[in-house]
């Protein structure tokens, strides 16, 4: 964990709420996809979690959706500005679970964390499938970034105005050796009782300190009490226990 | 003796700036981020005889120049505490630490404390009779001289520690409950734990925290925090721990010139995790300007004027 101060290269709109910044600093203690960052921001007291999209040399970009206050108040910092941040946060996903033909399955903003991993499972030489679930074709984001990774990506949108029709779990092929996701909690849930090889599950909860201090994001597991930001964002499926 | 150095309950500290409970873990995980040897003391997360899951999530909500907060004293258990935690902190932390401890009944406090008496790394305990998320115990016993009494009375029958009650500021007269703990034989109190708030979501009408109400913390609390530690300083004649929104050298030294002995800092750690560490840095430099030579000038100094 690192707490250094990053200027904002971009802001850029890429849908309806959805913004990509790219931010340059010191991301040394960055140490896999799947970890998260926490933003410090001017007159609000808690720092705000996003998970890492893409690193690139000492670029770091993040994709996020303006769901409060924090989002909103990001959404309108630009180029040339600092911004506090601390790195390195969280376990990320682990590279070495995911055998010869990984599947990726990232539901609305939960499909940035996916793309630094496509980008180092492809490196790897893997042969990497992607499903990215939307509302709608106005919502959809990152399918051409996927797609020039030669990644094998598959669309779907609840309304069908692009690409499957339904959920992401109507797109899942036969084979794969394991499953990457992220996404909102039903779509988790959906995800894992469809699924027949294991799979690394990125988890979203409120948190406070983001770096394991205070306990604000616990959850039971299989294997006992864990913290979101420390033991998590991603869970095992063996380990996950959904609570009613 | 250094020019920060404080002395708490017959202990000597280097400096008065202990992170609070509930903030820095059983410390030895923030270790992995700095010396923590140069803090005061810590106090140890809210220990119970059994150990906790603590409250349903959502537990945390932003406010302005705060944040609420219901945990419920997550925590593993005293037995786990002993076995695991403390085993651990001793590789990284050579002092006394301060050891928090909440329970739901006069006994259950007294078992805890008995367990950690027998610790030699533990140079305090601080008994919590103000956790405001737990339902039967914790603040019920804090708002109340006699239950406060109680507890005090049952905790010093079974260790030779020094004993800090922790107090709430949910109550209509904090002097009342401090000179009750006084009375009891109690050896300091820490104030102030968190005040009881809530926040509700605009979208969907109900509250954020899924335990409904919390504790706030944070800067917002600062001026009501260090209104109590004055009080009760001018009130009792035990030590004082002042807390509540201390984020800054300068809150210290404003904390110790209300009457405080010594400070804890809570929700500053949750927002920088450097934040300890950057306050005892920044201490004699606020110090020199205000023409401060050492902290123990300030301790007690205003407490009988």
């Amino acid at each position: 964990m690192k707490d250094s101060v990053f200027t904002i290269l971009s802001q850029k709109l890429l849908t309806g709420a959805v913004y990509e910044l790219k931010l340059r600093g010191d991301v040394s203690d960055i140490t896999a996809p799947g970890q998260f960052v926490n933003l410090r921001l001017d007159g609000l007291y808690l720092r705000r979690p996003i998970s890492v999209c893409d690193l690139e040399d000492d670029c770091l970009t993040l994709i996020y959706k303006v769901v409060g206050k924090g989002t909103a108040q990001l959404s309108r910092m630009y180029a040339g500005q600092s911004l506090p941040i601390l790195t390195g946060l969280g376990n990320g996903y682990d590279l070495s679970l995911s055998g010869e033909r990984p599947l990726l399955i990232g539901g609305g903003v939960g499909v940035p964390p996916l793309y630094l991993l496509a980008k180092r499972l492809r490196a790897a030489g893997k042969s990497v499938r992607v499903i990215l679930g939307f509302n709608t074709a106005s919502e959809v984001f990152y399918e051409a970034e996927f797609r020039a990774l030669d990644c094998e990506v598959t669309v779907t949108t609840v309304d069908g105005s692009c690409g499957v029709r339904g959920f992401v779990t109507a797109a899942l092929p036969a084979d794969y050796t394991h499953v990457y996701t992220c996404g909102p909690e039903p779509m988790l849930r959906a995800v894992y009782k469809s699924i027949h090889t294991g799979g690394s599950f990125s988890f979203e909860k409120r948190m406070g300190c983001g770096f394991g201090a205070c306990m604000g994001c616990s959850c039971k597991t299989i294997t006992g009490y864990k913290r979101i930001c420390k033991e998590g964002p991603v869970l095992q499926k063996e380990e996950i226990l959904w609570e009613s | 003796m250094g020019k920060l150095s404080v002395n708490l309950c017959g202990i000597e500290l280097d400096n008065p700036v202990i992170p609070a409970s509930g903030t820095f873990g059983y410390g030895w995980e923030f270790a992995e981020l700095y010396d923590i040897n140069l803090l005061g003391t810590f106090s140890f997360k809210g220990t119970t005889r059994e150990p906790r899951f603590g409250n349903p999530t959502p537990r945390i909500a932003d406010c302005p120049s705060g944040m609420l907060n219901a945990v419920g004293l997550q925590n593993p258990g005293v037995d786990r505490v002993i076995d695991t935690e403390l085993p651990k902190l001793a590789k990284c932390f050579n002092k006394p630490v301060m050891a928090n401890v909440s329970g739901f009944s006069v006994e259950e406090y007294a078992e805890t404390c008995a367990r950690l008496d027998r610790e030699p790394q533990v140079g305090w305990l601080e008994v919590n009779v103000s956790c405001p998320n737990v339902h039967g115990g914790g603040m019920s016993f804090g708002t109340d001289p006699k239950a406060a009494a109680s507890v005090v009375q049952a905790v010093k029958a079974v260790t030779t520690k020094p004993v800090l009650i922790k107090l709430t500021p949910n109550v209509t007269d904090i002097v009342s409950i401090a000179r009750a703990c006084e009375d009891a034989g109690a050896d300091g109190v820490s104030l102030i734990n968190t005040l009881l708030g809530m926040r509700i979501d605009l979208k969907t009408r109900k509250p954020v925290l899924a335990n409904t109400m919390g504790g706030f913390s944070g800067p917002a609390i600062f001026p009501v925090a260090l209104r109590m530690v004055w009080q009760v300083a001018h009130a009792v004649s035990i030590p004082v721990i002042g807390m509540g929104g201390v984020s800054s050298a300068e809150d210290v030294l404003e904390m110790l010139m209300a009457g405080a002995t010594a400070v804890e800092v809570g929700a500053a750690n949750l927002v920088d995790p450097f934040a300890c560490r950057n306050i005892i840095r920044s201490l004699p430099e606020a110090m020199e300007r205000l023409g401060i030579e050492s902290l123990k000038e300030l301790t007690g100094g205003n407490r009988n004027g």
